[in-house]
């Protein structure tokens, strides 16, 4: 169960940014910001490298002493970055890449939404939230 | 099977809709020459308004296409990409030729265009086709800008049903 959720852009600003202990968020969003040059370095370094296979999925960015980050990139350049709690240790790898997969599929049927302009904030789509929703922690 | 005849329809009412509104371009619009050069305007219009629906099109279709293909190493594996997944999903068939002069300007030739085949064989109908390529133009641009590379596509048209679409990198 992730903690924050977020999608970052081409260029580097966020798409949708959503975590859910709701008070602290701006040390969420300081944490997916710095994740970003994580996630900068493996990009270049899977262009240096002459691997046959290029993964979409990042794998573990960065650990913290409370969460641990994840990351995961499209063919258009687009991150998505999800923050889990560290004290969850039954999260396997495998329940990750799901989490990440639903994540491109729903962010696919947004983009393909012709009310949505590409580039802005996903502000407006239920489905979308609806998904984001479900893969938060519950916090009661 | 029935998908190709639903896009190829849509896509003929589209040029339909939008060239018919050209020869009246309306009260607002008509301040600035008429005649001529207000019909020539009226094209350019219909032209590019036609060539912004393929690019959000495409935009659409970059993001869902390669969902399941791994990261693309080069511009060059981004153009294959086009010519055959994504004109294979649009038009059922690959494109027939790529070439490129390695300095960013790539041609697509496509020997038998599924949009211009019903129309005529030879060189009849050949003033009227550029507005039945706006269409596809924006759409390889729009695929292209999802997945990094900006571009300016163009069309041009010798004998139909076959045709060349000509695709310049735009390096800042």
């Amino acid at each position: 169960m992730a903690v924050c959720v977020a999608v970052i852009a081409k260029e580097n600003y966020p798409l949708y940014i959503r975590s859910v202990p709701t008070e602290n968020e701006l040390k969420f969003h300081y944490m997916v910001h710095t994740s970003l040059d994580v996630v900068d370095e493996k990009i270049s370094a899977m262009g240096k490298a002459l691997v046959d296979q290029r993964e979409l999925y990042l794998g573990l960015l960065y650990p913290t002493e409370d969460y641990k980050v994840y990351g995961y990139v499209t063919n258009s350049k687009v991150k998505f970055v999800m923050v889990v709690d560290a004290s969850n240790t039954a999260l396997r790898d495998n329940e990750i890449r799901s989490m990440f997969r639903k994540l491109h599929n729903s962010y696919t049927d947004v983009m393909c939404n012709p009310f949505y302009d590409p580039g802005d904030r996903i502000q407006s789509s239920r489905a979308f939230d609806g998904m984001v929703t479900s893969m938060m922690i519950q916090v009661c | 099977m029935a998908d190709a005849a639903l896009f190829e329809f849509l896509h003929t009412e589209m040029v339909a809709e939008l060239w018919a509104q050209d020869p009246d371009p309306g009260p607002g619009v008509s301040a600035g020459p008429r005649g001529e050069g207000g019909r020539a305007a009226g094209q350019k219009m219909s032209l590019s308004v036609l060539e912004g629906m393929g690019f959000r099109v495409g935009q659409a279709l970059g993001e869902r296409l390669p969902r399941e293909t791994l990261a693309f190493r080069e511009e060059l594996d981004v153009l294959k990409f086009l010519c055959k997944d994504v004109w294979a999903a649009v038009f059922q068939k690959q494109m027939d030729s790529l070439r490129t002069n390695h300095q960013g300007t790539y041609v697509l030739q496509d020997h038998s265009f599924p949009l211009l085949i019903r129309m005529a064989s030879g060189l009849q109908y050949l003033e009227e086709v550029p507005k039945f390529l706006a269409f596809t133009c924006g759409l390889l641009r729009g695929t292209l800008s999802t997945l990094g590379i900006k571009s300016l596509v163009t069309a041009s048209v010798a004998a139909l049903p076959a045709c060349k679409f000509q695709v310049v990198i735009q390096r800042s």
